[in-house]
């Protein structure tokens, strides 16, 4: 019995900084509608810079004074962050400020190594709760006790806040209807300023606050961006007493799975929240999103068409002369442009589905992963040749599609984007700890192509092949009647639906399409590389597939593929400098502030203006 | 217009500094060396100094086969893809003659197969996993720092004289957290067979839940606890464990936790009485260590850790290699490597002919405060030839 109340009272301790930087980022979800990529890095600083300031403030005041200030602090760095780098980009399309975060994280974490440099550092202790209290014979650490306390305060304060003040009044009008209020004369912009600084704040607050339960180290951003996500999904987006329930769900759950399960405590957190959002496909509290609230933000977008004979002309031109470099060009060239090709194939089958379909997923990876394991599995236990192989990958990734779109498919917006994550997640955990099979963290090696692949040379033009083939039939997927109704599904499902198109099926179809051509790409890439790891089925991947999607344009048919090729080149030529990160976000956040319509789409609008392309403004 | 120019300027400059640096390279000797220089910042650091300073003693002595000796750093991010694509760009176009580097086993592993794959010598500097040199070993690769096993054997033979009988282990539940408590068990249960295991624990790497972790021993009521989390984990388990008194009248073995990298950050909450594996550099006073310390101390200012001595000797290995094939040829490198004897800072170490695994040995001591650091005392150094298995068991193990 006193165990299992210690065991309650760790699990609620354990919930307060999770509720705290999840409350945040629920905040700044509810109402500015931008996924907040960068919240870990927020909560990083608040660690690091609530370390330096009790440093130098003393005694019991001075900690306490400092959780505060490291708030405060996070939060004005939040504003100059919202200012400087989300603001420019409101107008551009739904979800495309993930792209500026995931900048900002780059940003922030170079910034962190130059200032506090690379050794972790431990947290000091509270002063005067550095001991424990005896409860029924177990012993709870003193600090544990505060934070249970202190958390039902903060959700009150914010609870109060957002429903008792005007200011709360305004913050919830613009969760229910931003355009309604700044019609009505409410300074939007300022609205969300403030609550950026808030949601900032809370992170930072959260990571002072855990000082003493640990310390400052420069992985504590992605660590804990897991956590949070699944805490606001399963408390319902926007939703502040949800996130506390679910932190402390989580974290209470998580005790026990210590002490029952200790060998698979990272499956059950994504095992919890795929139930959850099954069963309740908002969150506990999350309410339905209001129709209409996600149409398409800013100008929209212009009816594809195939390809001109001259454009066609420039990609042939640029294809025979991919095919020739192996006669100029070094090994590596061939490797590096292999690797550009896959990860291409990879970003424009998430494109085929978020662009065509408006089916936001931040899964994707599971298919381009998943598909590199079943390659790599076959071979491993059944010594399946390659060839064969290569036609299980997309096949055993198209199914998985299939599963996980027919659980997703009843989903919207962001829902879907979250269930699509926490099944995801689910298959990285359960690769990740079942090592018997899947060899966990160290992986499948001496996954080799067959011995006429197997050089540099013949791989190449076996990617150049399979890799282009398969994006150009995603985009000739685009101009069939298939993708036609794809885009009808997505521009207006009601409407298409009268015309005798059964909407989902469509979507679903589209999605475990998408998923195969992820597969062929992880096919591709785990017999380039010769080895997998869970590293490819990672949260990161995904979002590497979505921000180049986003880089590119996601209201062009190119947008992935220009997007894809742009970023990995930038990246390997920019990851030989030694701030590499910082380089690279703030090249990240200069594109998306300058051309937040893609690359593509502001290369397009260039070209107009200057009469290179006919402007569609002045046609009749 | 002023812009343009000054920015033609600076291409111009920047392309001569290039070819400059062409010119000039084209007469050494290159190594490709991988790391996680951002992504494990804190053990990539003093790894690179350490080559530095082998490198800057290596040239200043003349070089080796009479040309300068030169590593090419490059940055994998921690992931074993971009490793692989790095990998073949420093052999293909850089010249690089053989690699080296990582600390991340599953970045070793996944170089380990290319390197076979292609006919690469691939020196594993730091990665710990025993697969590199047992399981998925090849001829291509070598290994120079004691494995897990060696470490996790190391300990179990001080765990095996307190006669303690019922154990609990804490690990990341990852491969070499996995191997780690494998190792142990195994050697420990040859030396006392009575020894029980009464619980396993299995925190997420660098997501350890301490409070319930504590718990969940003090539970299970062992006489005795082997500890390989590290890092921002082993930190919190510490702080938890010492605030609701886990480790009092216990033994507790810590895997790796007296290496400056891991024991320096927990500053006067250092875990006192651990039975540590670690570096004690500031205590060394034999001639051959200290030369070594003095010169890192002299160069950087700080005290090394044990990533600068894998540094050191890595640089030092791969230059006694190419001294001994004479030439940089990969088959003459591969047959240098076995059987290669180098003089180090921790005394000779040898490249074994049977799995590649290099001899050398750690430190194992145990943890005391001094001046409100962590420090390790009562330490021996262990030579890693003894705590191998046997040759057939090896045998066995290799594919």
């Amino acid at each position: 019995m006193g165990l299992f109340v210690a065991q309650l009272l760790t699990g609620l301790a354990n919930a307060a900084t999770l509720f705290l930087v999840a409350a945040g980022l629920s905040l700044i979800f509810g109402v500015t509608r931008i996924v907040n990529f960068a919240h870990g890095s927020l909560y990083m600083l608040g660690a690091y810079i609530g370390y330096n300031l009790m440093q130098v403030l003393p005694g019991a005041f001075g900690f306490w004074s400092s959780v505060l200030l490291a708030g405060v602090i996070v939060g004005l760095i939040g504003v100059i962050i919202e200012v400087c780098v989300l603001r420019p980009v409101y107008r551009a399309p739904e979800l495309f400020q993930l792209v500026a975060t995931f900048g900002v994280i780059l940003v922030i974490q170079d910034l962190a190594l130059i200032i506090w440099g690379a050794e972790d550092v431990l947290g000091p202790r509270a002063p005067g709760l550095k001991g424990v209290v005896r409860i029924l014979g177990e012993p709870v650490p003193m600090y544990d006790l505060a934070m249970i306390a202190i958390t039902p305060f903060v959700l009150f304060a914010l609870w109060y806040l957002i429903s008792r003040t005007r200011i709360g009044v305004l913050v919830r009008a613009a969760t229910q209807d931003r355009e309604m209020v700044g019609a009505l004369g409410v300074n939007q912009a300022w609205l969300f300023t403030g609550v950026f600084f808030l949601g900032a704040a809370l992170a930072g607050l959260g990571g002072a606050a855990q000082l003493p339960k640990g310390g400052a180290d420069l992985l504590m951003d992605f660590n804990i961006l897991a956590a949070i996500f699944v805490v606001v999904v399963i408390g319902g987006m926007g939703s502040l007493p949800g996130a506390y329930v679910a932190a402390v769900l989580i974290s209470v759950l998580n005790v026990f799975g210590v002490a029952y399960i200790p060998q698979s405590t990272l499956v059950l957190m994504y095992v919890v929240m795929a139930i959850v959002l099954l069963v309740k496909p908002y969150g506990l509290f999350g309410r339905e999103e209001v129709a209409g609230e996600h149409g398409q933000v800013g100008e929209p977008e212009r009816p594809i068409k195939p390809a001109s004979l001259r454009v066609r002309l420039i990609v042939g031109a640029g294809l025979v002369l991919l095919a020739c470099v192996p006669l100029f060009g070094s090994n590596f060239t061939q490797v590096l442009i292999s690797d550009i090709i896959i990860f291409c194939l990879f970003a424009a089958s998430l494109h085929f589905i978020l662009g065509l379909g408006g089916l936001v997923s931040f899964g994707h990876a599971a298919f381009f992963g998943g598909g590199a394991y079943v390659a790599a599995l076959i071979v491993t236990y059944a010594d399946t040749p390659m060839e064969v192989a290569f036609l299980l990958a997309p096949l055993g990734a198209g199914l998985g599609a299939v599963i996980i779109g027919w659980l997703c498919m009843s989903r919207t917006g962001v829902y879907f984007a979250m269930l699509t994550l926490a099944f995801a997640q689910l298959i990285w955990s359960l690769v990740f700890q079942w090592g018997e099979v899947t060899g966990g963290d160290d992986g499948l090696v001496d996954i080799w192509p067959s011995e006429w692949l197997n050089d540099t040379t013949p791989y190449f033009y076996f990617t150049l092949v399979l890799g282009v083939g398969g994006i150009l039939l995603l985009r000739h997927a685009a101009h069939s009647p298939f993708g036609y109704a794809l885009r009808a599904s997505r521009d207006s499902s009601r409407q298409a639906e009268a015309t005798g198109i059964n909407t989902k099926r469509v979507q679903w179809a589209a999605f475990s399409f998408a998923g195969a051509m992820a597969g062929l790409a992880g096919a591709l890439f785990v017999f380039s590389k010769g080895s997998i790891f869970p590293s490819e089925l990672e949260i990161a991947r995904s979002f590497d597939a979505l921000i180049v999607i986003f880089l590119g344009g996601v209201k062009t048919l190119a947008g992935a593929v220009v997007g894809g090729a742009s970023l990995e080149y930038a990246k390997d030529l920019i990851t030989r400098f030694e701030y590499w990160r910082l380089t690279l976000g703030l090249l990240i956040i200069f594109v998306v502030v300058v051309a937040p319509e893609g690359i593509v789409g502001t290369a397009r609008k260039a070209a107009e203006r200057v009469g290179l392309l006919p402007d569609p403004s002045k046609q009749s | 217009m002023k812009l343009r120019r000054h920015f033609l300027k600076l291409t111009v400059a920047a392309a001569l500094g290039l070819t400059a640096v062409a010119g000039q390279a084209a007469d050494t000797i290159k190594i490709g060396e991988i790391n996680h220089y951002k992504r494990m910042a804190a053990f990539a650091g003093p790894y690179k100094n350490g080559i530095e300073l082998a490198l800057s003693q290596i040239n200043d002595a003349g070089g080796v086969l009479g040309k300068p000796l030169e590593f090419i750093y490059r940055d994998d991010q921690g992931k074993p893809g971009e490793a692989i694509k790095i990998a073949e760009e420093l052999m293909t176009r850089d010249g690089a003659v053989m690699l080296t580097g990582t600390i991340l086993s599953n970045v070793g592993l996944a170089i380990s197969s290319f390197a076979a794959e292609k006919k690469y010598l691939y020196l594993a500097s730091e990665p710990l996993a025993d697969a590199i040199v047992w399981s998925k070993g090849n001829d291509y690769t070598f290994r120079l720092r004691a494995s897990t096993y060696m470490q996790a054997a190391m300990l179990a033979e001080e765990a095996a004289k307190t006669g303690a009988t019922k154990f609990a282990t804490i690990a990341p539940n990852y491969a070499y957290g996995k191997d780690a408590v494998a190792a142990f068990k195994k050697a420990l249960l040859a030396l006392n067979p009575d020894v029980e295991f009464v619980t396993e624990q299995w925190p997420a790497l660098f997501k350890i839940d301490a409070g319930a972790e504590v718990q969940a021993i003090e539970a299970a009521k062992p006489d005795a606890i082997y500890n390989v989390t590290f890092g921002g984990d082993l930190a919190k388990f510490v702080r938890e464990g010492t605030t609701r008194g886990l480790f009092e009248g216990r033994n507790v073995y810590g895997l790796l936790t007296g290496e400056p990298e891991y024991l320096d950050p927990l500053k006067d909450e250092a875990p006192v009485g651990w039975t540590v594996t670690g570096y004690p550099w500031y205590d060394l006073t034999d001639d051959a260590n200290k030369a070594f310390v003095d010169a890192y101390m002299a160069e950087y200012d700080s005290g090394p850790g044990i990533g600068s001595l894998v540094g050191y000797m890595t640089a030092q290995s791969i230059a006694s290699a190419i001294t001994r094939a004479g030439s940089t040829d990969t088959d003459a490198l591969v047959a240098a490597f076995k059987g290669l004897e180098v003089e180090t800072p921790v005394g000779p170490i040898m490249f074994r002919e049977q799995d590649h695994q290099s001899t050398m040995g750690a430190f194992v001591g145990t943890i005391a405060l001094k001046d409100d650091a962590g420090v390790m005392v009562d330490w021996t150094y262990k030579k890693g030839e003894d705590y191998l298995p046997s040759d057939e068991e090896v045998a066995k193990l290799r594919p």
